[in-house]
């Protein structure tokens, strides 16, 4: 985590802008590092070609796991580990289970999935963010350019982001 | 422009803002010195929850024999409040997760703000569960853990359980939820405060660390949406399985299958009140009024109207029904609730719930922040009392009419209750002063689709369409 690359930043003060300028870099065949956005931008992670996420199989594989657990747990307890009657009832009585299965259901999908949401994004409490410019939560949208070791590449993208109306273009070590 | 809609449509913020004013009138609200009025209520809620605290330990050191309850009435003001504050945390998931579902872009003004309301809510109600136990401090006993007692499992076939389940679960979603969509606007205070200070790290852990990079952005947008799917389901199975807790059982008033909707409606009609009564205060106080628009206020007031209708109808129904079966108890307890000892607060559920929100048919009463204010409060009142109702005044005519009785709350149960709102209130205070009260990125994503500037774009563009030529003007939404 310590190493440090060389970015060339160009900072935009409009979303519609950034869509432009990201849908121009690819077909100049630019690599762009990353975008930093202080809200979600609709359709920008489809110009960037990221992959879709599966956050939400790992939803359902924790919805699923959630389900089994209250079945299984619940059907043990009444039915096999101790068997009790209560008011005459079967003791495995199944309808009388499906609010527990389904409110497990939730909590485990939710639970699951914002862990993983926070470990796939590497997020914690305390953890020391590269911040690369600090408007870019208030009002400033950023493409990021790697330039480690590649100083002629550096003036060409600077050009292309003046020409696609970056309002400032700077060089950061993150 | 990414997305078009309809200039007819009123703007969702006004005034013209840019993203940079949005962040600096809502991050405002969180700098700067204490200030007096903050310092004042947050002090003297804080005394309210205080004696609430001591009215609580009242109770735990000499036991539940300190409230009015008694054998007949065993449920009284305890699950009075729980259901009453249960139902105030409904208005919060609804609007940030069904809403959200619906694409009603307008909640994104107050989701956040109702989101922690319903957190503060919930928490409140938790401490009723707990207390009317007798012996909170054997509460654990209703968690399913391998036991020394045989292992004696609990009962899961009962809907007091099932309770115990959806009240946690309920809780543990909101708060992951509401922190998560936090998690964004944290950065933002973190990045306008200088590097390194205090309040710089502060912000840093609470926004663990948020860039707000493409791919998180990505993931952030796909998480949302599915707890969203997730968290629909949830509200309407809360209030659904709190109701199971007084259907399942074989009570004249209680016993019946309408109970489920019935309190769904009660408890979004609770909550929009209660959302009301705390936004019309907040927005004032803390000029948030391009944000939390009439035109929110308005949309809030139109779920009251359908809910409290809801509600209305499902008290004519339960009368007709009680008449229609035929059976003389059921007959009784409903005549009993409405011309029995406690018939005031059958009238005053009455004229609350189902008579007042009909004001709300005038648009000019709905557009009225003082009008609107004054019937949050009267909702307030009035679902309160539908759940004293619902419970005081079916259990205090049992079917053994030797042991009939009446029932009146004590100080203790009193000083609970009022504590519970002094707990309430402080911890929304808190949150209105360290935290972004309203959701500083969302608002920002629709700037461009449903702001002011957006809107006048959209309309000069309209003008020169042709079809557009023959709308009644009266129609057109005029921008300031």
């Amino acid at each position: 985590m310590s190493t440090t690359n060389k970015f060339l930043v160009g900072m935009f003060d409009d979303d519609q802008t950034l869509l432009k300028a990201v849908q121009s870099a690819k077909e100049s065949g630019l690599k762009i590092a990353d975008a930093f956005t202080p809200f979600p931008v609709h359709g920008l992670e489809h110009k960037l070609g990221l992959r879709a996420t599966k956050l939400h199989t790992a939803g359902f594989v924790f919805g699923a796991t959630g389900l089994t657990t209250a079945f299984s747990l619940m059907a043990f307890a009444n039915a096999v580990d101790y068997p009790t009657n209560f008011g005459g009832k079967p003791y495995f009585s199944l309808p009388a289970w499906i609010p527990i299965m389904f409110e497990l259901t939730v909590l485990f999908a939710s639970v699951g999935m914002v862990i993983a949401f926070y470990y796939l994004c590497n997020l914690y409490p305390g953890k020391q963010p590269k911040i690369v410019d600090p408007r870019l939560t208030d009002d400033m949208f950023a493409l990021t350019f790697d330039i480690t070791g590649d100083n002629e590449q550096s003036s060409k993208i600077t050009e292309f982001l003046n020409k696609e109306g970056a309002v400032e273009v700077f060089e950061k070590d993150i | 422009m990414s997305h078009f809609e309809s200039p007819l449509r009123e703007p969702l913020i006004t005034g013209s803002k840019t993203y940079k004013q949005i962040t600096d009138d809502i991050v405002r609200g969180t700098e700067g010195s204490l200030g007096i009025t903050w310092l004042l209520s947050t002090g003297v809620a804080g005394l309210v929850a205080l004696f609430g605290v001591f009215c609580l330990t009242w109770t735990i050191l000499y036991g539940i024999g300190t409230w009015g309850v008694n054998t007949t009435v065993g449920w009284a003001w305890d699950i009075t409040n729980f259901v009453w504050w249960v139902g105030i945390g409904h208005a919060g998931t609804l609007i940030s997760a069904i809403l959200l579902l619906f694409r009603q872009k307008w909640r994104t003004g107050v989701n956040r703000a109702a989101e922690a309301m319903t957190i503060f809510a919930v928490v409140c109600a938790g401490l009723f569960v707990m207390l009317h136990t007798g012996r909170p401090w054997d509460v654990f006993y209703i968690l399913p853990y391998p036991n020394t007692r045989g292992p004696l499992w609990t009962n899961f076939n009962s809907p007091l359980l099932w309770d115990v389940f959806a009240i946690s679960t309920y809780l543990t979603v909101s708060l992951l939820f509401w922190y998560t969509g936090l998690v964004p606007d944290f950065a933002t205070i973190r990045d306008r405060s200088k590097a390194g200070s205090i309040r710089w790290k502060i912000y840093n852990i609470l926004s663990f660390g948020w860039v707000g990079s493409a791919k998180h952005w990505e993931r952030f947008e796909s998480l949302a949406l599915i707890l969203a799917g997730l968290a629909t389901p949830l509200v309407l199975s809360v209030h659904t399985i709190v109701s199971f807790d007084f259907a399942t059982s074989v009570i004249p008033g209680w016993h019946t299958t309408i109970l489920p909707p019935y309190f769904v409606a009660g408890a979004i009609f609770s909550g929009f009140a209660m959302v009301l009564t705390l936004m019309i205060v907040a927005r004032k106080v803390m000029n948030l009024q391009d944000y939390i628009t009439i035109a929110h206020i308005e949309s809030m007031n139109k779920i009251l109207l359908l809910t409290g209708t809801m509600v209305g109808t499902a008290y004519l129904t339960e009368l007709f029904v009680a008449w229609y079966s035929g059976s003389m108890i059921e007959q009784y307890a409903f005549a009993n609730r409405a011309f029995g000892p406690y018939l005031w607060a059958y009238w005053i559920m009455m004229s609350c719930n189902l008579i007042f929100p009909q004001f709300f048919w005038v648009k000019k009463l709905r557009r009225n922040i003082a009008f609107t204010f004054f019937a949050s409060i009267i909702v307030n009142i009035g679902m309160w009392f539908e759940r004293f109702v619902i419970i005081v005044l079916s259990l205090h005519r049992d079917y053994l009419p030797s042991s009939w009785t009446d029932y009146q709350p004590t100080w203790v149960e009193v000083g609970i209750y009022v504590g519970t709102g002094g707990i309430f209130m402080t911890l929304f205070l808190l949150f209105s002063r360290f935290f972004p009260v309203v959701a500083i990125a969302e608002v920002k994503s629709i700037l461009s689709i449903s702001g002011n500037q957006a809107r006048r774009e959209q309309m000069d563009e309209v003008k020169s369409d042709e079809a557009y030529q023959d709308v009644d003007a009266r129609l057109i939404y005029k921008i300031d």
